[in-house]
């Protein structure tokens, strides 16, 4: 066999490996993506209860909590970063760190320090290669997140807001994640999450409701207390199960198109190796005709 | 007045743990228990772990566990919000 041929079988060797690998993938992304889905849907009625309560207590007292004042000045700022742990997701976790980039920026134009907290392995690598410091990471289950971890973030965040900034405390905190919209379309979305603005769900009453006068228990200061930490827990969770979601489908987007990549190498592969057998086979013959011709003029 | 059902609904955080109509919901709030029946005024308030029983028009009861949540009543419908619920 002729080392062209040899060359080009190889190389056909190698896409076909890939391919099933990249096939592999797709397909248990493809299956990921229902679930994660799934889980999003389960958990809206509660945040949507929580958002309900907050913007019952914000709409019926007029009540100053720490967390909704905003500070008169501003020094530190926090960004959360929600990325993934494993990498072959297309642009999935390039795309929030450019936005957290730009936000960086915007946040240092205003001359806001900015610390970080990092959610999944390739955030933390990418921090790690540019040396940069970050305050907190959590790794680990970026694809399948558990509530835990959305508390835990949550009370970290929380810990750090209602500390001064002179001692390392920030105050405000933006949060950078993976909104996912469709199958297809993933966009990366800025939300400032402290100090708290409720705006959405923002109750009206309506005309046959006049102003209900809430009860509080066991008073609004305790309830508000209460209420907000969890209100921030469930869009942190909110935030961890869209960019799950997301990530699954830009995994899948870009192991197909790996996939389809690998059938085009095939293709070409193949005809060139045709290509090369055939030359082959017309130098053979040649050379026995060529042989043949020289014998017989000899022989003469 | 009591014949007018609820409406009730018992969400954790990952799930919805049961919704439906009842008569009489009984909770623990973090000053006591407290029992609600349709036409209770608006309120909020924090409850204390422990069971929630939800009385059906039927007579028969579905009890709930509760840690770490709320309780919000408005218009006749009674949202448990809990961080870990389930029925018992």
């Amino acid at each position: 066999m002729g080392a062209q041929l040899r060359v080009y079988r190889q190389k056909i060797k190698s896409a076909q490996t890939t391919k099933k690998i990249t096939r592999a993938m797709e397909l248990i992304s493809a299956s990921r993506i229902q679930k994660a889905q799934a889980r999003v849907a389960a958990s809206t009625p509660y945040s949507k209860a929580i958002t309900r309560a907050v913007s019952a207590v914000a709409t019926y007292s007029n009540v100053e909590h720490v967390l909704t004042t905003e500070p008169a000045r501003i020094d530190r700022a926090a960004v959360l970063i929600f990325a993934s742990d494993r990498g072959l997701a297309g642009a999935f976790s390039s795309q929030v760190l450019r936005e957290a980039e730009e936000l960086s920026e915007l946040l240092r134009s205003q001359g806001k320090d900015v610390v970080y907290f990092l959610v999944g392995r390739k955030a933390v690598a990418y921090f790690g290669f540019r040396r940069r410091a970050s305050e907190r990471i959590w790794t680990g289950g970026t694809d399948q997140p558990l509530f835990e971890t959305a508390r835990d973030i949550g009370d970290a965040l929380l810990e750090s807001f209602l500390r001064d900034s002179e001692d390392g405390g920030v105050d405000e905190i933006h949060i950078v994640y993976n909104r996912f919209v469709s199958m297809v379309t993933q966009v990366p979305e800025v939300v400032r999450l402290l100090p708290l603005e409720v705006v959405e769900g923002m109750e009206e009453p309506g005309e046959h409701t006049v102003l209900p006068l809430y009860e509080f228990e066991p008073d609004v200061e305790t309830v508000l207390d209460g209420l907000l930490p969890v209100y921030i827990e469930s869009r942190l969770f909110n935030a961890m199960l869209q960019s799950a979601a997301s990530e699954h489908a830009s995994r899948q987007k870009a192991m197909k198109s790996a996939s389809d990549n690998a059938d085009k190498l095939i293709t070409d592969y193949t005809r060139l190796s045709n290509n090369a057998r055939q030359s082959e086979i017309t130098q053979q013959i040649s050379e026995i005709v060529g042989g043949a011709d020289a014998l017989s003029s000899a022989k003469k | 007045m009591a014949s007018a059902p609820l409406n009730v609904s018992v969400v954790s955080a990952d799930q919805q743990v049961w919704s439906g109509e009842a008569t009489m919901v009984v909770a623990r709030t973090v000053e006591g228990e407290i029992g609600i029946l349709a036409g209770h005024e608006p309120m909020l308030a924090i409850l204390a772990s422990g069971e929630v029983r939800m009385t059906l028009a039927d007579g028969s009861k579905i009890v709930a566990e509760a840690a770490d949540g709320f309780l919000s009543v408005e218009n006749d419908t009674i949202t448990i919000v809990a961080r870990q619920a389930g029925l018992v």
